[in-house]
């Protein structure tokens, strides 16, 4: 449904997007990840075709998001960053003016509308002014506006953004849902929602992707992942951290947290032994009087993969 | 009693007639420039700006209009020294005023993310949005209409040259409207846009103003070159020949084609905004 090649956006001399190529087909939910500034809105905006691409090309459900703008607009619902609005309409009347924008037919508006106020839980409001809106109605009823037509595509750019825990779960869980018919990019830089939504996940640094995969395997690329964390009691100063050193399953130990009697370590494998990795340690302890109060193997977590592999504007 | 099936004839026909005129152009209008429209006119309405403006004018032109009326004693009900050779000035103070939000609200609330990503050509939004406020300028010059009902009240004015009058008042407001259009697409700030438009338009009107033309008549070097200039864009020939009921078309393609110009500076400026 989106296909994106070699895509790059310079302003004036800053290179705000540097060669992102990706495809999302239907069905798929991808999460954008990312430092700010690292250049996820710039290539949102890019695809929705608000901003022309400095190189590269854009198609949407096969239609050349350049070439043939306006049908290739007509497929893409889209929730800008901010979530911005007309401060002197209703959310009703708001709805009903960008239905009307993207052509549904008088006599089903009023049906469209009331189905995306259901869908995002607008019906309180309705009669509201958007001046007088919270800010999660706010972002809410520009959601209804990108979801109002039933597009094939939607491009989500910080979905959750100011809403309470609630309302994030709810967004999520919708996300979730219309990503079965749909194809959605959304970004974020909340990394529990791209496990509870996203069926693929894509970083971005600089304006560069740095890692593209599912939420598990990118967690599986974090530094901890398949390490082996160990809570064990009983020690009574035997030396433990020398014992798990000398096995050929280990390439170092990691003490968090030591007393003469306990010890909490991450372990790491050594190369290739990671499936060995648990049982080797846990053989180690046999016949000994510790007493292992928890042998556990990491997954690994996209937050320590994603402070692994970008620079926070910090450093820089 | 005469009188009053004169002025009905003379005025609430051409009205009626714009008005259904105006009702088949909103109707064969595109639908997407259609939608533009109603929204932008709806919001002129909803905020307190329009009614402020619809009352500074009308007070400024007929209020003034009646004391040039006493001032120059007019037997003969003259309408153009009175009233339609001043309507240049309000318009350089009130157009900016109803045209400075256009685009530069759209980009201080971030909407025109919206407007542009939906599937329309920019085109539509710009010329909806500008209709909208071709109505409020429209709506003004029609409310100045108790001043007609005056000089035919008082003799027996040519009718056909306060129509005319409103002609080249239309004219020249609607190219102030599309400068100011024009000028609101390059900034944020509703303000900037207005004080910047003031300002182009004034010097438009004083471009060819008799007294300044004479002034800067003997400016030689790029000075002379700038003046000339300045004399090219000026209004006021343009606006009092038209006003004063000599239709010419060269009148008709300058207003034209300074609204023309101007609209299509503001896609200019937009797509340059968003590159
Ligand atoms: N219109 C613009 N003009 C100049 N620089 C811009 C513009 N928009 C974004 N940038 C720059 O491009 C980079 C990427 O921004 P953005 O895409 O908004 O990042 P993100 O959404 O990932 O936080 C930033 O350094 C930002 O300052
Ligand atoms: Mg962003």
């Amino acid at each position: 449904m989106i296909e994106v090649e070699n895509l790059r956006k310079q302003f004036g001399t800053k290179v705000a997007v540097d060669g992102i190529s990706f495809t999302v087909k239907k069905g798929e939910v991808l999460g954008f990840l990312g430092p700010n500034g690292a250049g996820k809105s710039t290539t949102m905006r890019m695809v929705t075709g608000y901003l022309p691409p400095t190189a590269g090309v854009i198609t949407v459900g096969g239609e050349n998001i350049e070439t043939n703008e306006i049908s290739a607009k007509s497929k893409i619902g889209y929730l800008p960053e901010n979530a911005p609005l007309y401060s002197d309409m209703t959310v009703e009347g708001f709805l009903k003016f960008c239905g009307e924008m993207r052509g549904i037919r008088p006599k089903d508006l009023k049906a469209a509308v009331n189905k995306a106020i259901d869908t995002c839980f607008l019906d309180k409001v309705r009669h509201q002014s958007v001046e007088t809106l919270s800010k999660g109605f706010r972002h809410r009823t520009c959601f209804a506006q990108s979801i109002i037509h039933d597009p094939e595509v939607l491009i989500l750019d910080e979905p959750t953004d100011g809403l309470d825990p609630n309302q994030k779960h709810e967004v999520r869980n919708l996300i979730k849902r219309m990503g079965e018919t749909k194809a959605i990019i959304f970004s974020t830089h909340i990394l529990e929602e791209v496990d509870a939504s996203c069926s693929r996940a894509i970083i971005i640094d600089r304006g560069a992707i740095i890692a593209d995969g599912t939420p598990d395997e990118l967690k599986s690329r974090s530094k901890n992942a398949g390490a082996v964390m160990l809570r064990a009691r009983g020690l009574a100063g035997s030396g433990i951290e020398g014992e798990l050193n000398k096995l050929g399953e280990v390439s170092s130990v990691e003490v968090l947290d030591s007393t003469d009697d306990s010890i909490r370590a991450r372990i790491r494998a050594a190369k290739g032994k990671a499936d060995q990795l648990s049982s080797a340690i846990y053989q180690m302890t046999e016949g000994k009087k510790i007493v292992i109060d928890e042998l556990r193997v990491e997954e690994g977590r996209l937050d320590e993969l994603f402070r692994e592999i970008t620079k926070s504007d910090m450093e820089d | 009693m005469d009188a009053l099936i004169t002025l009905i004839l003379q005025y609430l026909v051409p009205a009626a007639i714009i008005a259904v005129v105006f009702s088949l152009v909103l109707f064969l209008l595109p639908r997407e420039v259609r939608t533009i429209f109603k929204r932008e006119l709806k919001a002129y309405f909803t905020s307190p700006i329009a009614y402020v403006l619809f009352v500074v004018f009308l007070g400024i032109s007929n209020g003034l209009a009646f004391f040039f009326f006493k001032v120059l004693e007019s037997g003969e009900a003259d309408i153009f020294g009175p009233f339609f050779q001043w309507l240049p000035w309000y318009f350089v103070i009130i157009i900016p005023a109803v045209g400075m939000r256009l685009w530069s609200e759209e980009q201080r609330l971030g909407t025109m993310e919206l407007v542009f990503t939906m599937p329309i050509a920019p085109w539509q939004a710009i010329f909806g949005k500008y209709l909208a406020a071709a109505v409020i300028v429209f709506l003004m010059l029609v409310l100045t209409c108790p001043i007609v009902w005056t000089v035919n009240y008082l003799g027996n004015p040519d009718n056909g040259v306060i129509f005319s009058g409103y002609v080249a008042s239309l004219m020249l407001a609607l190219s102030f409207l599309a400068v100011t259009s024009a000028v609101s697409a390059f900034t944020r700030s509703q303000i900037v846009a207005y004080l910047i438009s003031l300002v182009i338009a004034l010097v438009m009107v004083l471009g060819s103003f008799p007294d300044v033309v004479d002034l800067t008549m003997n400016i030689s070097g790029i000075g002379g070159f700038l003046a000339g200039l300045i004399n090219k864009i000026g209004v006021w020939l343009h606006f009092s020949e038209m006003a004063k009921g000599n239709f010419q078309i060269r009148d008709f393609v300058f207003f034209l084609s300074i609204i023309g110009f101007s609209l299509f500076a503001t896609a200019v400026a937009l797509r340059v905004k968003r590159s």
